[in-house]
């Protein structure tokens, strides 16, 4: 079980309230997160990542356990406490603007 | 009784305001997509009830949204929730707020590159949706004008969306060159006489008509003459703020340019200067009576540096000769202290008799005269700065 947070603006996109859960088969990644979010929540499609490049866009961030994952590589493991659900991937628009 | 809608999109939200035919009292409906960009949002002319919303955001993209019951609830047509993403046979569905330049070979010369602000070369890149133009018959159909410029055209009611390549693959694609608001498609004018002729303008390359249903195209900017540019006659980069016509008259163009207001007669081939009187020929807002086709609008703005009302004081000039005689119409608008901007969206008519003229400010304020510009009043005086103003009117 994985927990993800959205920030407001998705998560009314999206129609959820709170965090959402996700099941990822196989190894827990960036990529697999991601990969199920949209597969469950069609909408939120080119919101996170580009169309076509599939790369973060750019005032999107991703923090685990205290770190700021965002340059992570999308393909690298993501930390053991986000894969048990002890902790959540937070998905979080950047601060922009005063 | 007839009814009016207008339709407002702002920086934080969409709003809805609507009418009966004497257009005195207003329910105020919103903010949908509460603080989010709403570009653009208009009705199909074909079922007035299917709208259409560009929602954007710095931080998420371009949404499409659409209503099927006129404005009271939304969806995003290409994904709906809890439904499959793919086909059976595994090929993607259309997802509603992808928007991919064409890139074959098979549909003319796509290009890779526009010119950036510093004159060196650009890739393409899909920035917003500013302008949503849905068919004059078909409210499945609706094109799309989006940032960087190019023209897109959805024929399943906004699910999938593909581009007009002929447009960029003009010839001249490589000198379009962004303005200060970005490289955007904001008008697209249909000419209900003929389905295969479409009129489009790109802040800031210039102005572009089709008479073959979007296949090829052709720059319409003779007589256009714009010192900001090293060769003021160009063909090319003129930085059209607006056009409008009346649908009776489809060959008749005017035009707001980022100065000068301009006059064509013969479907843009050429133009004439028409700013006759007008204390500055800047602005951005230009429109036609519903049912006077010489009688204009527009919203002079000082200049290209100070975007504000001459002297504090907003005024809408009304043309009834085509241009060259404006006089100011002034009557319930603020006279004093008044440092607001009217955007290049922010102006329509509506069909009622009288002609009902409406426009939007950046100070948040919806301004309606019932009595084609005669007497003014504000509708709404707080909303977020306004983008765009749309008006249906309904029996």
């Amino acid at each position: 079980m994985i927990r993800v947070t959205l920030p407001p603006h998705l998560r009314k996109l999206a129609g959820v309230d709170g965090e959402v859960i996700l099941e990822v088969a196989g190894r827990v990644t960036q990529r697999a997160v991601l990969d199920a979010l949209e597969t469950r929540y069609p909408m939120l499609r080119g919101t996170v990542r580009e169309h076509m490049t599939q790369k973060r866009r750019a005032f999107v961030r991703f923090f685990a356990c205290g770190q700021d994952l965002s340059h992570d590589p999308p393909d690298t493991a993501l930390p053991d406490a986000v894969a048990t659900g002890a902790e959540p991937f937070m998905i979080v628009g950047a601060i922009a603007g005063g | 009784m007839s009814r009016v809608r207008v339709l407002v999109g702002t920086r934080k939200g969409a709003f809805i305001l609507s009418s009966d035919g004497k257009r005195e009292l207003w329910d105020i409906a919103g903010p949908h997509f509460a603080g989010w960009e709403i570009y653009h949002l208009k009705g199909s002319p074909a079922d007035p009830d299917r709208l259409y919303a560009s929602q954007s955001s710095g931080w998420f993209g371009q949404i499409i949204q659409r209503s099927d019951d006129g404005g009271k609830t939304w969806h995003q047509p290409g994904t709906p929730a809890g439904e499959p993403t793919t086909t059976p046979d595994g090929m993607p569905k259309g997802e509603s707020n992808k928007f991919v330049y064409d890139t074959s070979i098979e549909t003319g010369k796509p290009l890779t590159t526009h010119q950036f602000y510093d004159g060196t070369p650009r890739p393409w890149e899909f920035k917003r949706v500013w302008h949503l133009e849905p068919s004059l018959t078909d409210p499945d159909m609706v094109y799309a004008g989006v940032e960087d410029a190019a023209l897109f055209r959805s024929t399943d009611g906004g699910r999938t969306w593909h581009e007009i390549a002929g447009l960029r693959g003009h010839g001249s694609g490589d000198k379009w060159a962004p303005g200060a608001g970005g490289m955007c498609l904001h008008t697209i004018l249909l000419d209900p006489g003929n389905q295969r002729r479409m009129y489009t303008a790109i802040s800031s390359a210039g102005a572009f008509r089709t008479d073959d249903g979007g296949k090829t195209w052709k720059a319409i900017t003779r007589g256009l003459h714009s010192l900001y540019i090293p060769d003021p006659t160009a063909e090319i980069g003129h930085c059209v703020h607006r056009m409008a016509m009346h649908p009776s008259r489809p060959g008749v163009l005017f035009m707001q340019k980022h100065w000068d207001v301009m006059r064509s007669d013969n479907e843009g081939d050429s133009w004439h200067e028409v700013s006759g009187n007008l204390p500055t020929d800047f602005g951005f807002v230009i429109d036609v009576h519903a049912h006077e086709p010489e009688t204009v609008y527009v919203v002079p703005i000082k200049s290209d540096s100070e975007h504000f009302p001459p002297n504090g004081k907003l005024c809408v000039f009304r043309s009834r000769s085509g241009g060259n005689d404006w006089e100011a119409l002034t009557k319930g608008l603020p006279q004093s202290d008044c440092y607001v901007n009217v955007l290049r969206e922010a102006m329509a008519v509506d069909s009622l008799d009288k002609c009902g003229i409406y426009f939007g400010t950046t100070g948040g304020q919806v301004y309606a005269s019932a009595d084609a510009g005669d007497a003014w009043s504000a509708i709404v005086r707080d909303l977020p700065p306004v983008l765009s103003v749309e008006v249906q009117t309904l029996p």
